[in-house]
This record gives C-alpha cells, structure tokens and sequence, in this order.
C-alpha cells in the first residue's frame, strides 16, 4: 500500500465525517464498542423505506408488501454477501447479537446439548456469550468450561488444545474481546473444535465493524452480530448459521411467518430462514443494516483498519508515557483493534468517566457486561476509550488533553 | 478548563478521608451496595448508652462521591442521637432528589456540596450510599434485626 500522507488523511477524515450527521464537533465520541453512530445513508435508506414502501413484509398480496419484502430479501443478500455465506437460507435477522446467541443456545443447544456434555467458552466472553450457555447447562446436567487465557488475554492454540475431550460438543467464543481488543484465532479454533466432533459457535459482535469475517474462510458453524455497532440502526442483528444445522435445529419463537401449514392439532415449520424470524419482521431495520453495510465496504476494510489502527498506535504510545495509567491487554496497538481498556491510579472508573463528560469526550466505565474477565484482571471496573471508523487524531487529541487533567481535577499533585 | 463538579473539598474527602477504616467494637455495622456501578460500602456506628453516636466509619471500594459522601456523612453524626441521625439523612436525601431550604442545607455542613448531584441523575445512587446504609441499620436495629449484621463483615 502507498504511504498514507497527513493530507491525505486529514482529506479522507474530512469526507467520512461529513457522512455523519450527529458528528458536529461538539463532543467526541469514543465509544464505539458500546454503540455506533450512523452515515446519512443508513439514516436515508430507513426513511426511504417508511415513507415508500412500507407494508407488512412475506403477507400482503399487493405492490407495496412485495416491494416491502423484496427491500427485506435483497438486505437479506448483502449481508449474506459481506459474511460470504453460501446462501441467504443460512442468514436469519434478530434483534442483535444477544438474541442470536440465545436462539443458538434455546435451539441447536436444548436439541443436541445432553447431560454429561460439555460446552466450552472463555473467561472473556461478554455475559450475552456466557450467561445463555450457563443457563443451558444447568437445565441438561451438562458441564460449562471457561478458558482461562494468558495474562495479556492470549489463547495459544495448545492452550485451546487442551480443552477439547470428546465431552466437548460446543464451544462459543468471542472474536474480538469486548475489553481487551484480542483477536482470537478463530480459523484454527474452529478447525480443532471440528476434528473433537464440536460445533463452533462465533461472537462477532467486536470484530464485525472492525475486521473482515468471512464465515467459510474461518469455517464456524454460527456466527452472531449486531447491527448497530456497525453504523446501523439498533434493534437489527444477524444469526448466520452452516443451512445443515439450521435445518434439524428446532424453531426459536412460535407465531406467524414461521409456520408451513397450521391445524388446532399442530403446525409445520416454515422453510429456512423463516423457520427463525416468527413475527413481523424488522423490515426498516434490515433496510438500515444494508445500507450500513455497503457504507462500510464502499470504504474498504483496508482502509478502517489501517486507520483504527493509526489512532489506537497514537492513542497508546501517549498513555503509556503515563505512569499511573494500566492498559489491559497486550502491549502491541495491532492486538486492540481500536479497544483499549485501561484503570488510572486513585481515580474510580466512574469518575474518570465524568470528568471526561465534562470535557465532553464519550468513554464507557464500568465491568462492560463481563464481570468474570474483571475478576481475572483483578479489578472490579475499568474505563474503555473505544475507536470507530470515523475517529479521528483530533478525537485522539482531546481524549489524551482530558485524560492529563483528571487526576489533577481529583486533587492529585502530580 | 471544564467547569468540574469535584471541588477540593469533595476531592479530599476522597483521597483523605477521616473515617474510613475497620471499626472493631462497631455496635452496628451494614454493607450497602449499588450492584449497577459496584460501589460497595460497610458502615460501622457505634452508639454508647446515651444512645449518642460515638464512633462512625465506613470501608470499602467506590467512587470519589460515594467515598466522600460517606466520610461527610460520618463527620456529620459522630456526637448526635439516632433520632437526629436520621433527620439529618432526611435531610441529605431530600436535597438530593428535590429541594431544601437554605437553613436545611446549612444544617448538612460540608455535605451540603453535593446539591448539584440533584443535577446529575447517573451519580444520586453513590451519594446516597452510605446515607441509605445508615438508615437501614437503625431500620434494622428497630426491628431487633441488627444480630444479623453485627460483626458480619469484620474480617
């Protein structure tokens, strides 16, 4: 690739930013692994959709139903098309990633999860990756194992290795570590899963916006993402699933849409993936995540990379220079994709966060819905600068001028 | 600069607190805790047969305004009854959630600073930490449930 000058960046910062409506410059915000911001496309593409063409989707037998459905189906196709599933039967919309890996679990888990099985996750998974599998087992009798990764959050694959036994059946994983910014080798992962006779399930809720996941490259058999922390709106998510697992797994919800043929007796299932989206559908919302999604590649993931990439070097080289700040983690910016999660010393998260609102700079505090990977890193909470595709060095800039002042402004001499 | 709500005397409370340590003879000591934010605090009272507060302290881990509003609230009853212990509470959580009059406030001392909480919604559940524990424990002392607290969570 060709060196990226300042001018070029500053004019590509430039041109992004303008896509971004809510952006005016009055705060910063650094908090995209809680929750994107939307390009005007999205914002456009879902307006377009109420105002033009909105019916109940798969039902009405009149124009704007079909054009309602065919906005629905051909959203269907882009997202099949950015995780390059082989087919749209293997794409089913949710709500968001949470729900996606509560269907996998209500499923594919009370179907084919028995007593004496085993399911393994990490110690990093974000409770939406935990709490469903704990649940799960409880109810079969079957036993939940945690890896416990290296100190900087590292899963070696001989550490993987050695989870696996023929008890194992399942194993959820996380593909970027909501606090940590790790990337899991999930290829490899699957791959060993695979040969123990274990169905791998992915959380792509971290790595979607940041990274390019390509479901038959890594070969999962699941994988689970929300839409709004890619630039779409909120209430959309994805369930990709292999169309042989989906096929002999049980229905989710009961209702309409997903049903064949119903008598007082009883039904049959609808075909996939309506099998899996019982109810009337979030129509807008998959128009929005389309959109979302064609924004994301028209920019290239070349491109987000190298530039998160850029801010999160800057980002960190500075707050390393700082000696009461901890970065969790490993050492290198290339192992956070754009997550850096750190503690300053004698500063409770919780009013480090306010004092960054006050300089208006938007972080998140607290145990970031993973309570047992704060546990093993020895601290109850933490604050996460998180960066997206929009940020800039400016934004890097005024969380590092905001970050200087804080323990100055709790009454540390520093 | 920002115009920041952690002024000296918040802060200091904070990183200097009076009454923040173990109390050993504690007559009644309660952990509260906000579960959403993980501010987690005991409060140890100790009252003497005048039923005067004799002694109060606090330990535990939380933000600047949890800490400092729990130390304030300590330099506040040590030397009071239960009954105007618990006045003064009334006092504190009524500034938090509405309004006092000035004499009220001038009643609270230094605990007074915290007012503008009333402004920041996300932070009125660690102000009012302590001032909760502390009347859960004569709640609970009434209702001669205290035995079950005493001691718990000296270590």
């Amino acid at each position: 690739m060709s060196e990226i000058t300042k001018e070029i960046r500053q004019a590509e910062d430039e041109r992004i930013r303008k896509d971004f409506p809510i952006l005016d410059g009055s705060f910063t915000y650094l908090d995209n692994g809680a929750t994107t911001q939307k390009p005007k496309c999205v914002l456009e593409a879902v307006d377009n959709y109420y105002r033009t063409m909105n019916a109940n989707p798969m039902r009405g037998l009149y124009k704007l139903s079909l054009d309602a459905t065919e906005a629905y189906e051909e959203s269907r196709e882009t997202v099949r098309s950015f995780i390059n599933a082989g087919s749209t039967e293997e794409v089913i919309f949710t709500r968001n990633a949470t729900e996606s890996l509560n269907l996998v679990a209500y499923t594919y888990g009370r179907a084919f999860i028995n007593e004496g099985d085993e399911v393994v996750i990490t110690i990093m998974e974000h409770h939406s990756n935990m709490i469903p599998w704990q649940q799960l087992c409880k109810e079969k009798g079957a036993k939940l194992t945690y890896i416990i990764p290296d100190e900087d959050g590292t899963i070696s694959e001989e550490k993987f290795r050695s989870y696996m036994n023929s008890h194992v059946k399942l194993v959820s994983m996380t593909h970027i570590s909501n606090v940590l910014g790790v990337k899991n080798d999930v290829k490899t992962f699957a791959r060993i899963a695979h040969e123990n006779g274990a169905v791998f399930s992915l959380d792509g809720a971290q790595s979607i916006p940041h990274t390019k996941v390509d479901v038959q490259d890594l070969d999962v058999d699941f994988l689970s993402f929300s839409g709004h922390k890619i630039y779409a709106p909120m209430g959309i998510g994805v369930l990709y699933g292999k169309k042989a697992l989906l096929e002999k797994m049980p229905p989710f919800l009961f209702g309409g849409e997903m049903i064949e043929y119903v008598t007082t007796e009883g039904a049959t299932w609808n075909e996939l993936p309506h099998k899996f989206e019982a109810g009337t559908v979030n129509d807008g919302g998959a128009v929005g995540l389309s959109a979302a999604l064609k924004y994301v590649s028209s920019i290239g993931f070349d491109r987000i990379e190298e530039r998160e990439l850029h801010l999160t070097k800057l980002m960190m080289e500075e707050m390393k220079k700082l000696p009461y700040i901890h970065i969790l983690g490993k050492e290198t910016a290339e192992d956070h994709h754009g997550i850096v999660t750190f503690t300053i010393d004698g500063v409770h998260p919780h009013d480090i966060a306010a004092i960054f609102d006050e300089h208006n700079v938007d972080i998140r505090a607290g145990h970031h819905c993973a309570q047992p990977l704060m546990k093993f890193c020895h601290t109850p909470s933490t604050v996460r600068a998180s960066i997206g595709l929009y940020n800039t060095e400016e934004d890097v800039y005024k969380f590092l001028d905001a970050l200087k002042k804080i323990r100055g402004e709790m009454g540390y001499q520093d | 600069m920002a115009n920041t709500f952690y002024n000296e005397i918040l802060t200091d409370h904070n990183i200097h607190p009076t009454h923040k340590y173990k109390m050993e003879d504690a007559t009644f000591s309660l952990e509260g805790v906000n579960p959403s934010c993980g501010d987690d605090v005991v409060l140890y009272i100790k009252v003497n047969d005048e039923n005067t507060i004799e002694e109060a302290s606090f330990f535990g881990d939380g933000c600047a305004i949890s800490q400092a509003s729990a130390d304030m609230m300590c330099d506040l009853i040590i030397g009071k009854s239960k009954e105007e212990a618990l006045r003064l509470s009334d006092i504190f959580l009524r500034m938090i959630k509405d309004t006092i009059t000035p004499e009220e406030k001038e009643e609270l001392e230094e605990a007074g600073i915290l007012e503008d909480i009333h402004h920041m919604p996300a932070r009125v559940k660690c102000a009012v930490l302590g001032w909760h524990t502390m009347d859960q424990i004569f709640k609970d002392a009434e209702e001669g449930k205290v035995d079950k607290y005493d001691g718990k969570f000296e270590q």
